[in-house]
């Protein structure tokens, strides 16, 4: 899988509440959570994005509280990779579980808000396309890469469903 | 291994677990609130569950936005309640409801050595009862409600080693607002946080269970707390008897990532500057800052002890002329516990408002929502940008003595400036 999109840049500690406040959390909606994500700083994104867009950021991304509503309204926006020096640990779980793919990059600073990158999710790479610099990241471990494989945490459900009803017969 | 690891290598079914290593560990216990709940729904019938794996282990709480506030909240709430009937899990209505966190422990659902996950993030408060507990999303609980079920990565574990005599006015607000200034937001990343040492040994249940509660401000995984005296004599007092496990400690030094020593003699109060937990500093610091608003509740700070403490600083006095003092028992029981001690009245007296168990005001939601430019001082736990209001509008977070003198003065302060 390959994509290809344009940098918005962030900086440390971007927290669920700032990519998406809590007072828009009485919804479950996809497109409406996309079109407050991150309007506390930065109410022009959520009109400006574009599918395929890139976000790039620094430390412990998508501190704070649990809401699920933060991936998925980033996902929302079409949004295809978060690239961060680091994530906090449960935006990370809720995003390999809804199929929100993440990069673990240390070098994020060499990238500039509107660059253009190319991730290579196969095998590892991103192209910077407006300084011609490539950085390899790391994989996900084998076991979290049978989640994103099979389409997120619910697909897995689902076969457990269907082998216990199997069970049944 | 640590109690943390031990906890969750029980509940895969090995002998042993290493950190950073994947594992599915089977749950005790799901939680899910009005926010979260909602969308663990959804998932749940997406994919065509038609039971649940255990009706007992499943609780629904709406206390975010309820009373609900509004039609949107009401719809949410409406379909907790659905469900709960429906698949016949626990569900807290308005009048038995309280906020989560502090209710869960009161209703005896929480044991130790058991492993609970909870849709919300500040599920790690639970520690404090030796448990491992910790926060996931919707589709965690989705997941796990279907299948009993839930992969974990082992954290590595750090030890907060406390020792010394705490100051008046400190409590384990102060700690751990000093621990994670000390740490920073992402100190305890993916890692469990163990406290101990002989302060934490002597620290009141209400107050460790404060410290687990903010866990999630420094990063961490899980907070954890070995069982004691302490927690079997809690455990008694909501009726449950239990022999704790003697196993539930950790075996040597050498099983943790890193030990940190804590020094409790110097600590003042603590107070946290917008726009992080971690800008915390001695009271001392912001002395005179004018405030709107004074929110004495939550789950970091809404138990019956909290109470106490502010109504000793109000009792006799009255709320600044400027100042809006808002109190929020954390759950029916505390509010109870509240009014036959005669501290709502002492409250009412000063000029305080009374809400209704709820999270209300600490995540913005209602019942104290900020406007413009105004500032308050809050025993909740999150200071970020527009946590209780507008995006311009600032939080600094205290313990519950140092928002209640605040309150008096108009303006930050040292509860010694009032009593
Ligand atoms: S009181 Fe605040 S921090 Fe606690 S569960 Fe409610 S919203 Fe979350």
């Amino acid at each position: 899988m390959k994509t290809k999109g344009k940098v918005w840049k962030f900086g440390d500690h971007i927290n669920t509440d700032d990519i998406i406040s809590a007072r828009y959390l009485n919804t479950t909606d996809e497109k409406e959570l996309a079109s407050h994500c991150f309007e506390s700083i930065r109410p022009e994104f959520s009109k400006n994005v574009k599918n395929g867009d890139i976000i790039v950021a620094g430390e412990n991304f998508g501190c704070g509280s649990s809401r699920e509503h933060a991936p998925i309204s980033i996902k929302g926006c079409g949004i295809s990779v978060v690239i961060a020096k680091s994530f906090a640990r449960i935006f990370f779980r809720n995003s390999i579980n809804i199929g929100l793919p993440l990069i673990e990059l240390k070098e994020v600073d060499e990238i500039k808000e509107n660059d253009i990158l190319e991730v290579d999710f196969e095998n590892g790479i991103i192209i910077n396309l407006n300084s011609e610099k490539t950085y390899k990241f790391q994989k996900y471990p084998e076991f979290l890469q049978k989640i994103v494989l099979s389409g997120g945490l619910m697909e897995l459900a689902k076969k457990y469903l269907k082998e216990k009803n199997n069970e049944n017969y | 291994m640590t109690i943390t690891q031990k906890i969750l290598s029980k509940h895969c079914g090995r002998k042993e677990v290493y950190p950073n290593e994947y594992i599915e560990c089977s749950v005790d216990l799901i939680l899910a609130n009005d926010i979260t709940g909602p969308l663990a729904i959804e998932e749940f019938e997406k994919v065509g569950a038609k039971k649940v794996f255990n009706p007992g282990k499943i609780v629904l709480v709406p206390d975010h936005f309820t009373p609900c506030k509004d039609i949107k909240s009401a719809e949410l709430v409406k379909k907790l309640r659905e469900f709960a009937k429906k698949y016949k899990v626990r569900f807290y209505e308005i009048g038995k409801v309280g906020i989560e966190h502090v209710l869960l422990p009161e209703e005896g659902l929480i044991l130790p050595g058991e492993l609970i996950i909870g849709a919300d993030s500040h599920t790690c408060t639970y520690g404090a009862l030796g448990c491992f507990s910790t926060g996931v999303g919707s589709t965690d609980a989705a997941y796990a409600m279907i299948t009993g079920k839930l992969w974990f990565k082992v954290p590595e574990t750090i030890k907060f080693h406390y020792y010394g005599k705490m100051k008046e006015y400190v409590g384990g607000k102060d700690l751990i607002l000093y621990t994670i200034g000390l740490i920073g937001v992402d100190g305890a990343n993916y890692k469990s946080m163990e406290f101990s040492g002989e302060v934490i040994e002597n620290l009141p249940i209400d107050d460790r269970f404060t410290m687990c509660n903010m866990v999630i401000e420094a990063g961490g995984k899980n907070g954890i707390i070995k069982p004691d005296e302490i927690t079997d004599n809690y455990l008694k007092e909501i009726g449950i008897r239990i022999k704790i496990d003697e196993d539930l400690k950790t075996d040597e030094e050498n099983d943790y990532e890193k030990i940190i020593e804590i020094d409790v003699s110097n600590i003042d109060p603590q107070v946290s500057a917008p726009h992080l937990p971690s800008n915390s500093k001695s009271v001392k610091e912001y002395i005179g800052i004018k405030i709107d608003q004074s929110v004495i509740g939550s789950c970091t700070n809404g138990r019956i002890s909290d109470l106490r403490k502010a109504a000793k600083i109000l009792k006799g006095k009255k709320i600044h002329p400027e100042v809006r003092c808002i109190i929020i028992p954390a759950t029916q029981k505390v509010y109870m516990q509240a009014l036959k001690e005669g501290l709502i009245e002492i409250f009412i007296e000063s000029g305080c408002v009374i809400s209704p168990p709820t999270c209300g005001p600490c995540l913005g939601g209602h019942m104290g929502v900020l406007g413009k430019g105004e500032i308050a001082i809050a025993t909740t736990n999150r200071n970020f940008i527009g946590r209780m209001g507008h995006s311009e509008s600032y939080v600094y977070l205290s313990n519950p003595e140092v928002a209640a003198a605040s309150a008096i003065k108009g303006e930050i302060t040292h509860p010694e400036e009032v009593i």
